[in-house]
């Protein structure tokens, strides 16, 4: 308990600062990844084509190496002015996750997607409706329900794979027994303490999706 | 694709996605012009950058530190597989003294970040060769998910498979061991192996811990001044490397599933998506 209350200047921008690239990258990979997903089963080869070669890409890629580009690589290539970036490796942290996560929510949606009946879309063009709105407002809205239980399990994936930014000078809770280690505090301790976050904001997350899972299921 | 959201196209509808093709076609390489042509200005296409690649001392270098990459998939993955088997055999006990700790155990280390897990060991424990840590933490972390994938497919097989097997006078743990966890394996080999590809590409974490990996090469080799400081093409080498090796097992994956779904031997497998990361 010592190690959590002696170090709370430590802990409480480093849990906050882990919710916040939680948040940021979150967001940012759910809509990247419903546009990919779109691509993925549009009636356009090519766009079809393009979805599935990112998400082939991406997820074959370890998710640290995806880090080490925007950490290392990508400065070299002076496309952003890095100097000018106050906090560009959070930048960086919150493209990366943002960009590898997406692929798995894609693929999550898409899944989603083939679990509705196709009479669905069928009936929905014989009422006259376009593909975008086929999707928009039939199947993506039903599609949803079904992607639930797989989707909190992505951004559960998503919230611990924040940690791996403590290895690339983002200040969050992964990174909290390296600067312990600086104050002469034992690391295992510390390292406990964000153990104990983490379970306490993941188990909360998969009460929520078996709620979730049980109360929209009987809605179909 | 299973399903086909989108008529047969019409002449009108043909023509519109003509259109819609060739715009994405050039945003497409739009986006990879643009690419190409930054790193071509940034010189990361110059000779002097790719030079490493024939020096005989680093491409023996870069294997050794393939291989470690490949000693820790390989340790870590045999082990994870023990972890699962035996743990999702524990969640299946009828004795709450097995059950209930057995389930604290895969849900505390289901819950806890890889990292973490890997530090607690390296720093908190100081386990000595981060080696250890790496397999360690991929054993606990990646068993405890094996565990569910082995506990679910156990659950999906048919009532009339253990019934049977009581049937025939054999006791619970030959049940389990005999008969329901070979079939509950196949069932879910799809998912297994693509956990196991989550497990190869963890390995990179042991860059974290200075691990002697491809990355950790990867990062020494791309800050040689000599060669340029060759940080965007290694990078570029060691994905593809990546990428090739999960393909690999991602291929494996998919041919023992089409292999599966023409035996009769095998129910169907759940869909269940493999977590990711």
């Amino acid at each position: 308990m010592d190690v959590l209350l002696d170090n709370l200047d430590l802990y409480g921008p480093g849990f906050l600062d882990t919710v916040e690239l939680f948040l940021l990258s979150g967001t940012g990979a759910l809509v990247l990844g419903v546009v990919l997903a779109m691509l993925r089963v549009s009636p356009v080869p090519v766009l079809r084509a393009a979805g599935a070669t990112y998400v082939t890409i991406v997820r074959n890629t370890p998710l640290t190496l995806v880090f080490f580009f925007f950490a290392f690589a990508f400065p070299l290539l002076g496309i952003v002015n890095t100097r000018d970036f106050g906090s560009y490796y959070f930048v960086a942290a919150v493209i990366a996750l943002t960009l590898y996560t997406a692929a798995f929510v894609c693929e999550v949606m898409r899944a989603g997607i083939n679990t509705v009946p196709v009479g669905q879309a069928e009936a929905s063009r014989a009422l006259g409706l376009t593909f975008g709105q086929m999707l928009g407002s039939v199947v993506l809205p039903q599609a949803l329900r079904a992607v639930v239980p797989p989707m909190v399990s992505t951004l559960n994936a998503l919230l611990k794979n924040t940690t791996i930014a403590a290895g690339f000078s983002v200040f969050q809770a992964g990174s909290i027994s390296l600067n312990l280690a600086e104050r002469g505090e034992d690391q295992l301790v510390g390292l406990a303490w964000v153990a104990l976050f983490f379970v306490v904001l993941v188990i909360p997350m998969t009460l929520l999706q078996r709620s979730l899972e049980k109360r929209w299921s009987i809605a179909r | 694709m299973s399903s086909v959201l989108f008529d047969v196209p019409g002449p009108r509808a043909r023509v519109r996605h003509r259109v819609y093709g060739v715009v994405g076609a050039l945003a497409v390489v739009a986006v990879l012009a643009f690419v190409a042509y930054r790193f071509a200005v940034s010189g990361q296409f110059s000779g002097s950058k790719w030079t490493w690649i024939e020096y005989t001392k680093i491409q023996t270098d870069l294997l050794a530190a393939l291989l470690n990459t490949l000693k820790a998939f390989g340790a870590g993955a045999v082990l994870a597989l023990l972890f699962g088997a035996v743990f999702a055999m524990a969640r299946l006990s009828d004795h709450a003294v097995i059950r209930v700790p057995a389930t604290v155990v895969v849900e505390f280390f289901r819950a806890v970040p890889l990292v973490v897990l890997i530090f607690m060991f390296h720093y908190g424990l100081a386990l000595g060769a981060p080696f250890f840590s790496v397999v360690l933490g991929l054993t606990l972390y990646n068993g405890a998910v094996l565990a569910e994938v082995f506990r679910a497919g156990v659950l999906s097989l048919p009532r009339g498979q253990s019934e049977a097997a009581y049937a025939l006078g054999m006791a619970k743990s030959q049940v389990m061991r005999l008969v329901l966890l070979p079939q509950a394996l196949r069932v879910m080999l799809p998912a297994i192996v693509s956990q196991l590809v989550v497990l190869l590409k963890d390995t990179a974490l042991g860059f974290l811990i200075t691990y002697e990996e491809l990355l950790y090469y990867a990062r020494y080799l791309g800050g040689d001044f000599q060669f340029g400081r060759p940080l965007v093409p290694i990078t570029i080498s060691v994905a593809a490397l990546y990428i090739a090796m999960c393909l690999l097992l991602t291929w494996l994956a998919t041919t023992l599933e089409k292999r599966n779904r023409r035996s009769r031997k095998v129910v169907a497998a759940p869909q269940d998506d493999p977590l990711p990361a």
